[in-house]
């Protein structure tokens, strides 16, 4: 009975320690592989749309003749037409500008947040998580009207004398700049204000009695202490943005062409599964990296703790 | 300390350190009401007193994080009220010791003296000199969270003498360190002091670590100086019974002072008189207190002679035994009780006093001192 009871127990404490790579595996590794296999086939007109298809009651032979069939030709295939490259490019290019941006944006609001007094801190805080209780698919929409030709924005400029005509913002690159910063800019904030928040007011006054000035306090003391969670806001947005859909799609024109539209198309328009399933595994190779290194800093992070 | 070292007393030495009826209040606390005090150059100087007391905000002024909301702090005879942090000659050692996580121990020392502009070589060798004065050759490159509490410690204090300020402020410097530790480190200090000669401005809740390092100290209560003294003189001559109860332990007799024709006699209630050897030119009648430290009390188990002056009678009601004096509670026939400290000189088993034995008190004229505050 007892020896069965510690058994049991043991199991279940297993399956504790178990449970997030049973997690990962079926819905991130199983997924992956079989994208994997569809980017080593072929399109055809069939159903599904590509050959070869694993026959299971075929059994050993079957295995042979499905892994035999295999190849990389789709992956040749990317590199024949420049549209990937340059979708791949384009969305390289909007995630890294938009990154910076949102550094440039994030950092002095996730300050002023921390230095606020504790009343108005709380405040802040709700405002900024306040649009995700709305669709994120609803506030993009939202963008269309404000950016359209008599949309709210071209109203107020128009309203303060700054333009004549009508600016054309929407289906540019800066509309999907203006949804992107718009949309991400929590996920940068929220990390940073964290550490902001962390840092301890004492390490700024030591500065100022050794002699250093608030302006390069800034700089030689506060900034290097929450790199931290720059590091961390970066990367969250960095990552999502290269592969982002929506905003492009509904704020963007035809030359704002990102990897996920690209994908979008190969899938649904052309109905190439292969093609765009190579896609999508270029893609995470290229996304590793900077995913690697977002552990790296996690870790060091939870070290110095 | 440096015999004869009482710039205190000279009329003519000009302090580097003046406090000129400074006040100062958050919200709805008086911190610092109405203060005057005046630090001299070479001093070690503390700040005594219990917490809330005001000390921290009178030291954050000098460094310059606060502004006194009236009066003026001179610097060596300049007024640098509204002069920042960043350009006061004084540097300040915290008591969470602030030490930058992300420079090593090399870069904090430094940090001071790039802020100078100092060139690379001078920095390397200051930094060098530093490290060789707190005693951590060793650990240039290590970061803060890589050191004992100890080792933090000294990087603070080699961090705040770096930049060799004209006032050194420590504020509760040794609060985190174990007792031992505790005392090497304030011998260590006083060492330093006089050896670098920079005035220290330290403060402290804890009165034997203001005692023994502090040339002179400010015992401090609710925003005001109660007294500034040598510790020797604050223990031996406290101004008032808030002085004489806060720094040691004290009894204190209270009764009404009498017409005498040599030094100062105190009846108390019961009828029984007192004498002191000295004394303010009391007027009799005024209500008063005579303090007697209890190492001054005489304890015996008889009667002394019968024209022994100053004698009491009480029963032991309490014995704390702390290794090198034993201190005995004696409950007063009127109810009181007062407190004799008796050193240790025998073994325990030869020491003939016990619990509820009738014992008899008495103390020498000059060993009281009066108090009418
Ligand atoms: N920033 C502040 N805001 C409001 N009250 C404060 C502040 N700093 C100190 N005080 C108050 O001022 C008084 C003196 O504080 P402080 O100088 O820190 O005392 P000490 O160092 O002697 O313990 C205390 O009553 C404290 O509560
Ligand atoms: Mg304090």
């Amino acid at each position: 009975m007892k020896a069965r009871a510690a058994r049991n127990r043991l199991s279940g404490r297993w399956l504790i320690a178990a449970l997030p790579y049973l997690w990962l595996i079926a819905f991130f590794l199983v997924p992956f592989l079989i994208v994997l296999k569809i980017s080593l086939s072929q399109t055809a007109i069939a159903q599904p749309p590509y050959t070869p298809t694993l026959d299971l009651a075929a059994g050993w032979e079957g295995l042979k003749a499905f892994l035999g069939q295999l190849s990389f030709s789709t992956y040749g295939l990317l590199l024949q037409d420049d549209i990937y490259l340059f979708s791949y490019l384009k969305s390289l290019q909007i995630a890294a500008l938009s990154t910076l941006a949102l550094v440039v944006i994030g950092l002095p609001i996730a300050y002023g947040m921390a230095r606020a007094p504790a009343r108005t801190q709380a405040i802040l805080l709700v405002a900024v998580i306040l649009p995700f209780w709305t669709s994120f698919l609803i506030r993009v929409y939202a963008w269309i009207n404000i950016l359209q030709r008599d949309g709210l924005l071209n109203d107020a400029l128009r309203a303060l004398g700054l333009i004549d005509e009508p600016v054309a913002w929407l289906a540019s690159d800066t509309a999907v700049y203006i949804g992107i910063i718009y949309s991400y800019l929590p996920f940068m904030v929220l990390p940073l204000y964290a550490n902001f928040q962390k840092l301890d007011e004492t390490l700024l006054e030591a500065a100022a009695d050794l002699g250093c000035p608030r302006w390069k306090t800034f700089f030689v003391v506060t900034l290097p202490l929450v790199l931290p969670g720059l590091a961390a806001g970066a990367l969250l947005c960095f990552i999502p943005i290269i592969g982002e859909f929506v905003i492009p799609d509904l704020l963007g024109s035809s030359q704002t062409l990102m990897i996920g539209q690209t994908l979008w198309t190969e899938f649904f328009a052309n109905r190439d599964w292969p093609v765009a399933s190579a896609i999508a595994v270029v893609l995470l190779v290229l996304l590793v990296v900077p995913i690697a290194f977002y552990e790296n800093v996690q870790s060091r992070q939870i070290e110095e703790r | 300390m440096r015999r004869g070292f009482t710039p205190w007393a000279d009329p003519n030495a000009k302090p580097i350190v003046r406090f000129d009826a400074v006040s100062k209040r958050y919200a709805n606390t008086v911190a610092i009401a109405d203060l005057s005090l005046d630090i001299y150059e070479g001093e070690y100087f503390a700040l005594l007193g219990p917490s809330g007391c005001g000390k921290t905000t009178l030291l954050r002024m000098l460094a310059g994080f606060e502004a006194p909301d009236r009066g003026r702090i001179l610097l060596a005879g300049e007024d640098i009220v509204g002069v920042p942090p960043y350009r006061r000659p004084v540097n300040m050692m915290f008591q969470s010791y602030a030490l930058f996580p992300h420079l090593s121990v090399f870069n904090n020392i430094a940090f001071g003296l790039k802020q100078d502009r100092m060139p690379k070589a001078e920095i390397a060798e200051q930094v060098g000199k530093m490290l060789q004065l707190v005693r951590l050759e060793g650990l240039a490159d290590r970061k803060p969270h890589q050191l004992s509490g100890g080792e933090r410690q000294r990087v603070a204090l080699a961090r705040s003498l770096a930049k060799r300020p004209k006032v050194l402020l420590l504020d509760e410097p040794l609060a985190a360190l174990d007792r031992k530790l505790r005392e090497e480190t304030q011998f260590e200090l006083m060492e330093l002091q006089s050896r670098l000669g920079t005035t220290f401005v330290i403060v402290t809740h804890d009165q034997e670590e203001a005692m023994t390092v502090a040339h002179r100290m400010a015992v401090m209560n609710r925003g005001h100086i109660a007294q500034v003294d040598t510790p020797q003189q604050i223990y031996e001559q406290p101004n008032s019974r808030w002085v004489a109860e806060f720094v040691g332990d004290v009894n204190l007799i209270e009764g009404k002072l009498a017409a005498s024709a040599n030094g100062v006699v105190l009846e108390d209630a019961q009828g029984r008189r007192f004498r002191a050897g000295d004394g303010a030119q009391a007027r009799p009648g005024a209500p008063a207190a005579f303090a007697v430290r209890p190492e001054k009390l005489k304890l015996a188990l008889a009667p002394p002679p019968a024209d022994t002056l100053n004698t009491i009678s009480g029963r032991v009601v309490d014995i704390g035994y702390l290794g090198d004096v034993s201190v005995y509670k004696v409950r007063l026939d009127d109810g009181a009780t007062m407190k004799a400290s008796v050193t240790n000189a025998t073994r325990l088993a030869e020491r003939p006093i016990g619990w509820e034995d009738r014992v008899w008190l008495s103390f020498a004229p000059d060993a009281a001192v009066l108090l009418t505050a």
